[in-house]
């Protein structure tokens, strides 16, 4: 798998996903700066979290509008694979490759805390390394994570099988506790309807190291080396 | 413009000798501009005018420590060709006029101190202090400050790892905000901000100047009064995102060999960058502030000079590498100008628009600056404590002491601060005595603890001053590390006082014993005086931040228990109720000696401690600190979410003092094999005791009292949410 990080200014967790990639894949993935316009022989165009341009206007307004971003739209309408993590999620969003939007967290303060997961398909190329119903930890760290849609596009997000994650329990139980951010119907991560676009607010990417308290988000890496093998 | 007079040098918070001394100095009356820069360099806040006689006092010196005070931060050799650098410092007196903005401003200004010499900043810690939480006033402002570091530290991407927050009515005028950066260098690759090369350009990079901050240091030089709030422009205004472009292009120039010398622009900004770097490279400058980038029209000379506008930098570029500068400065899309350049005169020129706005010898400014001698009188000792009766009973006072304001959970405040970004970060805040950050592609890690008792520096300045260090060098053993350097962060009243400069002297003399007895110097460090609103000084806090080495990141122990261990005591409970919480919170009196430190015992039995740890068999590990030994074990429990049964204390101790008294130098071990670490203990003179094993829900204490440790939690956990949501 040859994976691509892509650098807006402002974004801050490009190591950390660097890192969660060198892990699965045995090799550094490309750093691609936001100002280049091509994107050539990449398998997977990762979207990182920060802060892209301060998140001043909208979060990932201004990133959507990168020079970058025409070559993700047809990376993208090619089949190929984009992850967007938090601000990357929100740039997805921003961009329109995702439907939806990120509001301010309902109680209108940054969360940093471990949330669980719950994988809502495991039949993807993001999932495969995860059983479907199982339930995984993984950091969260945002002021902004909290997903609308109306309600007809979620009816359709979830007709389709494209709610990737929700937040859940411990156990797996949908509850409105463990939706800290708010998020309507507990979805913190969602997919492109060929299901090759994943977007979600938590870090999986700092969760592949026992040392750091687990490895919980390695599944998901891993998974996409597997599916993605050259 | 105003005429430069006596009077004006007065509103500039120059004394009249200060003034007179400025006229010899210039053998002229001073222009405006010139005057400015004086009153700035010789603020409190820039010329440790009243604190430097007692700093000098301070062991800075060990053979790991690359470079002690004086730069912009301390840099310590950590191992593996590896540089930490570090420091603290404060924005009190922002933070009380506009608590978000100076929050967050007092984060970016330790930041850039830290990557000013080649650093990537890997996690900010801090030092807060709040008035009483029944003040409405004391929401508000712990609401902006929590808000102002998560929203600075957040966005620049650099983990909030570990910090303090303790409340107390001497602080309701005058919160405390200290910030600590750590980063991580190559230690063959550091910046300093000694200027040289005769014509070398001098370039400023960053934001815009602004005409916010004017004047700041000198505000930060006075105490506050009713009309504190009318000063609320001369508070600065943080960009994060700047900051971290400007991280970013600083560590790419800084790969490259560019650059001569570097420094932030932080209090007094263009003023004292320029003035710092020029003095200590034993040059002169010449500037032209027609090229400064500037954010609005019309700004004059003497604007520009005291700007303390955020995220800006002045370096001093080799002159055939200015072109490789700019390119990367021009990629991060931040303003980079060639504002001057290197004389030999020794002398700081300044014009603006064709005009001689300054011209002023950078020796006699730097060198006759006024120092102080300050009198001091001592604090009168305490009268002893004498036998306080237990008026509750044991588990009663647990439960209150637990979910009291200084020793409930704090999840409310570091929820909110990024604490995983970087993927490094080993014990997060709650997790551990010390926060631990390992260092990206090595084993090694640094443990880091922000630590002081203000209570105890009140009764015993001295004794206060040497526990802060202990208690540093505590927390940092009790993770594994070892202790290796310390940052000072010191916060008095107004030192024209006898009484605060007292306290002053003698916190300097008992954190200088313990930093020699536990070899654990002072590398960097800030003075904040004049923490006083109208006429009432707050308690004075030598805040410490403490750094430590661990040389494998997976030798590192938190401090939850888990079933199945042994709670085993190091140390000696004398059962010390003097300043303890349980005699404040509970007894309702805030009297008596602190608690004494002994400080052959303290490194005795962190070495001790540590060689545990490191020998792989303890489990987990907390030190006996607020709230004494049972506090300390309720802790360990609920961070497992596992009960215990416990021991019966000695009869030679009172329950209450045995289980609440803040006896220092003492450890809880949760080990599985506690025969062998108390023999162990016996053989190094170390004093060890079984204090009981855990096991099922409840706390279970000798005499049959019982309580569930969820009921402790959602006690400990009520706090912070029911009052701030």
């Amino acid at each position: 798998m040859k994976a691509a990080i892509v650098v807006f200014p402002g974004i801050n967790r490009e190591r950390d996903m660097a890192i969660a990639l060198q892990l699965a894949t045995g090799h550094r993935p490309q750093m691609i700066w936001h100002k280049e316009t091509v994107l050539e022989g990449i398998d997977l165009v990762v979207l990182p979290g920060g802060f892209s341009s301060g998140d001043y206007l909208r979060c990932g307004a201004m990133a959507a509008h990168s020079p970058i971003m025409p070559a993700i739209h047809e990376h993208a309408r090619r089949g190929g694979h984009v992850l967007g993590v938090c601000n990357g999620f929100q740039i997805l969003t921003e961009a329109g490759m995702l439907p939806g939007a990120l509001l301010r967290n309902a109680g209108l303060r940054f969360l940093s805390m471990d949330c669980h997961l719950r994988v809502e398909r495991a039949d993807t190329d993001f999932a495969g390394h995860y059983q479907t119903g199982q339930v995984f930890r993984a950091p969260m760290a945002h002021g902004d994570g909290n997903y609308f849609a109306a309600s007809d596009t979620l009816d359709r997000l979830e007709g389709e099988g494209l709610v990737a994650f929700r937040y859940a329990s411990a156990s797996g139980e949908i509850t409105n506790a463990a939706n800290r951010n708010g998020s309507q119907r507990n979805i913190a991560g969602i997919y492109s309807p060929n299901l090759r676009v994943l977007g979600l607010m938590p870090h999986p990417e700092d969760l592949v190291d026992p040392l750091m308290g687990g490895i919980d988000g390695k599944p998901l890496f891993d998974g996409l080396a597997a599916a993605l093998a050259a | 413009m105003k005429d430069v007079n006596q009077a004006l040098a007065a509103e500039f918070g120059l004394s009249a000798d200060e003034y007179q001394r400025v006229l010899d100095i210039m053998g002229r009356t001073p222009s405006f501009t010139e005057l400015g820069v004086f009153s700035v360099m010789w603020s409190e806040h820039c010329s440790y005018k009243s604190s430097r006689v007692w700093l000098k006092t301070l062991p800075t010196k060990a053979p790991w420590v690359i470079h002690g005070p004086g730069e912009n931060a301390g840099v310590v050799d950590i191992g593996d060709g590896l540089a930490a650098i570090f420091k603290m410092e404060s924005h009190n007196h922002p933070s009380f006029i506009e608590p978000y903005q100076g929050a967050a401003t007092g984060v970016g200004g330790i930041l850039r101190d830290v990557f000013t010499m080649g650093a990537r900043p890997i996690a900010n810690l801090n030092a807060l202090r709040f008035g009483d939480p029944k003040l409405a006033r004391t929401k508000r402002i712990v609401d902006g400050v929590v808000r102002g570091v998560g929203g600075y530290g957040n966005c620049v991407g650099v983990p909030t790892v570990g910090g303090e927050v303790n409340f107390h009515p001497s602080y309701n005028g005058n919160p405390l905000v200290n910030a600590m950066t750590v980063g991580i260098a190559d230690k063959t690759k550091i910046f300093l901000s000694a200027a040289a090369g005769i014509g070398n350009p001098v370039v400023y990079v960053g934001s815009k100047t602004g005409r916010d901050g004017i004047h700041g240091a000198t505000m930060a030089s006075t105490e506050f009064d009713a009309d504190s709030e009318s000063k609320r422009p001369t508070v600065q205004v943080g960009d994060p995102f700047v900051e971290k472009l400007l991280i970013e292009a600083c560590l790419e120039l800084m790969a490259t060999d560019a650059i001569v010398a570097i420094q932030d622009m932080g209090a007094a900004g263009l003023t004292s960058s320029s003035v710092e770097m020029e003095g200590k490279g034993g040059v002169g400058i010449e500037l032209v502030l027609d090229h400064v980038p500037q954010r609005e029209p019309g700004m004059t000379a003497y604007e520009m000079m005291l700007s303390e506008s955020q995220e800006r930098m002045l370096m001093v570029l080799r002159p055939d590498r200015e072109d490789v500068a700019r390119a990367i400065f021009d990629k991060w899309d931040l303003d980079f100008a060639v504002i001057g350049h290197i004389t030999d005169t020794g002398r700081i020129i300044v014009r603006h628009k064709g005009v001689l706005e300054a011209d002023i010898p950078l020796d006699p400014l730097a060198d006759q600056a006024p120092l102080y001698h300050r009198p001091t009188t001592e604090t009168p000792a305490q009268a002893p404590l004498g036998s306080v009766p237990d008026p509750v009973g044991v588990m009663a006072a647990l439960f209150t002491l637990i979910g009291c304001p200084d020793l409930c959970s704090r999840a409310w405040v570091y929820d909110q601060y990024d604490s995983t970004v970087g993927g490094q970060t080993v014990k997060r805040p709650g997790g551990a005595d010390a926060a631990v950050v390992r260092i990206d592609g090595f084993r090694r890690a640094v443990a880091l603890t922000t630590d002081v008792t203000p209570r105890y520096v009140q009764a015993d300045p001295e004794m206060g001053g040497r526990q802060a260090v202990a208690e540093a060098f505590r927390n940092i053993s009790a993770v594994g590390a070892l202790p290796l350097a310390i940052t000072d962060n010191m916060n008095f009243g107004n030192p024209t006082k006898p009484e605060i400069m007292g306290q002053f002297a003698a916190a300097v003399r008992g954190i200088a014993s313990a930093c020699l007895a536990l070899d654990f110097p002072v590398v960097s460090g800030n003075v904040s005086l004049y923490n006083e609103t109208e006429g009432r000084g707050i308690l004075p806090t030598p805040a410490i931040g403490g750094l430590g080495v661990l040389e494998d990141a997976a030798h590192a122990v938190g401090l939850a228990a888990s079933a199945g261990q042994s709670l085993v005591l190091i140390g000696d409970i004398a059962g010390h109720l003097g300043q303890s919480l349980w005699l404040r919170e509970i007894a309702g009196r805030e009297e008596g000696p602190p608690p004494p430190v002994d400080l052959a015992a303290e490194r005795r039995h962190g070495d001790f401690v540590r060689s545990e740890i490191l020998a792989g068999r303890v489990a987990a590990c907390h030190d006996v600190a607020d709230g004494g030994l049972l506090v300390a074990i309720t802790e360990m429990l609920m961070g497992g979410r596992i009960g215990a049964t416990l021991a019966a204390p000695p009869d030679t101790v009172p329950a209450h003092a045995w289980w609440f008294g803040e006896d220092q130098a003492c450890y809880v071990l949760a080990v599985t094999d506690p025969s062998a670490t108390l023999a162990l203990a016996s053989a190094h003179g170390v004093p060890g005791r079984l204090l009981g094993q855990t096991s099922g829900q409840d706390l279970k204490m000798a005499d049959g009292a019982t309580m569930s440790v969820a009921a402790l939690i959602a006690e400990h956990e009520r706090f912070f949410p029911e009052w701030m949501d």
